[in-house]
């Protein structure tokens, strides 16, 4: 829990760097003093706070942290006795090394997230963005704030865009943190089979981290799509996350080939080819295209709705 | 506006005035449940304005159509002589508003809750904002409670921080619906002083209620909506007036008081216990006859009067029904 809550303004430290919702700014943007207030002044100051402050997203992010250091205890009871973890045992991508090297925590870590905790934890919070508001009723007072549809969905994005980054990172620092702590670190092997620096190692985790953050783009998106259908907070997230369990479902399913590389999750694992040497961008470019893409339609689809829509009591 | 056009002079000047200006307004929702129907609202510029209906009159709807919550199926509305919902941007700064009650966040303190609805304000100044929150609290009565979690507000607490957000701002228009929801008496008096305090400041303010007294008690303009359709409007005293006062003979011979005053062209007649009440007659009639009339016969005339017509009064006679019926 620690962990989660210091790792937090870390991400909105990040953002501060984008005035895009900061329609207000002071006279005197090099004081810091001022500058941090007018950022927690602006509705995306808000909205960070806001998020950030409840229990729930603390929890995902515990249960997001807790993860690699689950992971990295197993791996290190299993490897107690000497021998490496069986190779030949699966499990997630690079979960042999770690005994090795610490780092490979982190990687494995996202690995093991990616496919379900992280977009759930996307899933319930982008859902939850318009959808809860709605349902609490503070949906109607942020509006004859007013706060401007266009504004509040931009906002309620770049907030939900943060928290991917920010939930990225919690598993990448956890691991980290566990790795070190349970194994020892040094020079690693990539893919290839080359040997890089521990430095640069580091700098390929922190690389890994943005991609996986990026991935989740198109989920981010799909779920603030779905918050804007309905009044319901609950509703919102349960149809985010059951579309997610669904599309990996048919992402299993060979029949459906053609179909597969439009699922927004088709690609995800394409980040394990950042540790090849040279690195192998093919399927890397094509998950961001595929994020992008579902980025825009959905984020289209999510404005078109909102800005016409009947706010409901 | 010193020389209003001359075909309809009065209509001009009294829409130049106007705040809230709509012309036949109409919300068909979904379902096809026809809300507001063809609505013709008038709201002065410094009124305190009673817009009063049973529960589901269509009071509400007609609210979120002018707050820009919800299109309008046909028909417009404006407000500060703009148009909604297109000027929501231009218009909104100046409106304070409480709707369908308070809607909070209930894991921020109070003070956090206003400095969140104060930021969704592009217009808001971030470097007045802690005291602005603190004076809007302060006017509430509520700068005790302010570090307490929403959610362990009562609901008159609620009501009370849902009322500072609409003042967070010196504002030309409040909207209030039903802001005395769930208060007791003592912060029902209180809001009504408030209210009455910032019309005095020259602030209009459209006051959405369910309870007659408490409109005849505030406002200075009222309309009356029931079953989606605008029934009157105007000064609180006309509407009143326009209705005449009921007759009331109190005396323990019901029977022979009834027979009596219907000899005397009394109509409408209600007998109750020990009183007889009924349409006071028209025309120029002697009250006094009537009541010689009743002693001459044998009634034993314990008390004789006209009640004031209340805005009740109003709404029954203009309506036929009990103002509790729902639309």
């Amino acid at each position: 829990m620690s962990r989660a809550e210091t790792s937090a303004p870390k991400g909105s430290e990040e953002r501060r760097e984008e005035p895009r919702e900061q329609p207000h700014r002071t006279e005197q943007p090099h004081r810091t003093v001022s500058r941090r207030a007018t950022f927690r002044g602006t509705l995306f100051g808000s909205e960070l706070l806001t998020t950030f402050r409840r229990w729930r997203t603390l929890a995902l992010l515990a249960v997001l942290a807790a993860v690699p250091i689950l992971v990295g205890t197993a791996v290190k009871i299993e490897t107690g006795d000497g021998s490496s973890a069986d190779p030949a045992g699966g499990g997630p991508a690079f979960i042999s090394q770690i005994s090795n090297n610490g780092l490979f925590l982190v990687f494995t870590g996202l690995a093991a997230t990616l496919p379900f905790f992280l977009p759930m934890a996307i899933g319930v919070i982008a859902g939850d963005a318009i959808a809860g508001e709605s349902s609490a009723g503070t949906l109607r007072y942020l509006l004859v704030a007013p706060a401007g549809r266009t504004r509040l969905l931009l906002t309620k994005y770049a907030t939900t865009l943060t928290f991917c980054l920010v939930a990225t990172l919690v598993v990448a620092i956890s691991a980290l943190t566990a790795g070190a702590f349970l194994f020892p670190l040094g020079d690693l092997t990539t893919i290839s089979g080359t040997k890089i620096s521990f430095t640069e190692g580091l700098g390929r985790a922190l690389l890994i981290a943005l991609v996986v953050a990026a991935s989740l783009i198109g989920v981010a998106a799909l779920g603030l799509f779905i918050s804007t259908l309905t009044s319901s907070g609950i509703a919102a997230m349960a149809t985010t996350v059951g579309l997610l369990i669904t599309i990996q479902i048919l992402d299993q399913i060979p029949q459906l080939h053609a179909l597969q590389p439009y699922f927004f999750s088709h690609y995800w694992l394409s980040f394990a080819d950042l540790m090849r040497e040279p690195v192998y961008w093919d399927e890397l470019v094509k998950n961001l295209g595929l994020q992008a893409l579902y980025a825009a339609v959905f984020g289209s689809a999510a404005w078109a709705r909102f800005t016409t829509k009947d706010i409901p009591a | 506006m010193e020389e209003p056009s001359a075909t309809e002079p009065q209509e001009s000047h009294r829409d130049d005035d106007a705040v809230i200006v709509t012309r036949a307004l109409t919300k068909r929702y979904r379902g096809g449940q026809l809300a507001v129907d063809g609505l013709d609202l008038t709201v002065p510029a410094g009124s305190v304005f009673g817009f009063l209906g049973p529960n589901g009159s269509g009071k509400t709807t007609t609210i979120r159509m002018l707050m820009g919550l919800i299109e309008p199926t046909s028909g417009t509305a404006r407000v500060l002589g703009r148009p909604m919902p297109r000027a929501t941007r231009a218009v909104l700064p100046q409106v304070g508003a409480l709707i369908e009650g308070p809607a909070l966040y209930g894991f921020l303190s109070g003070r956090d809750n206003l400095v969140r609805y104060d930021s969704a304000d592009p217009t808001a100044d971030p470097r007045t904002r802690r005291a602005r929150v603190a004076a809007a609290l302060d006017r509430v009565g509520l700068t005790a409670a302010a570090g307490k979690k929403a959610r362990a507000y009562s609901l008159g607490m609620k009501q009370r921080l849902g009322l500072a957000a609409a003042l967070l701002q010196p504002r030309r228009l409040l909207v209030l619906d039903e802001p005395t929801n769930g208060l007791d008496p003592q912060g029902m008096r209180e809001i009504r002083s408030l209210v009455r305090e910032l019309a005095s400041d020259g602030t209009t303010v459209f006051l959405s209620s369910h309870l007659l007294d408490e409109i005849e008690q505030v406002c200075t303009h009222a309309a009356v909506m029931a079953q989606g359709r605008l029934i009157t409007q105007g000064a609180v005293a006309e509407l009143a007036a326009g209705t005449r006062g009921r007759l009331v003979v109190t005396t323990p011979d019901t029977a022979d008081a009834a027979r009596v005053l219907k000899e005397q062209g009394v109509a409408d007649m209600v007998v109750t216990e020990d009183r007889v009440t009924g349409e006071v007659p028209e025309g120029d009639r002697e009250l006094a006859d009537l009541n010689a009339a009743l002693v001459g016969a044998g009634v034993r005339v314990r008390g004789f009067g006209v009640e004031r017509a209340s805005l009740e009064d109003a709404f029954m006679a203009l309506t036929g029904e009990g103002f509790d019926v729902a639309g």
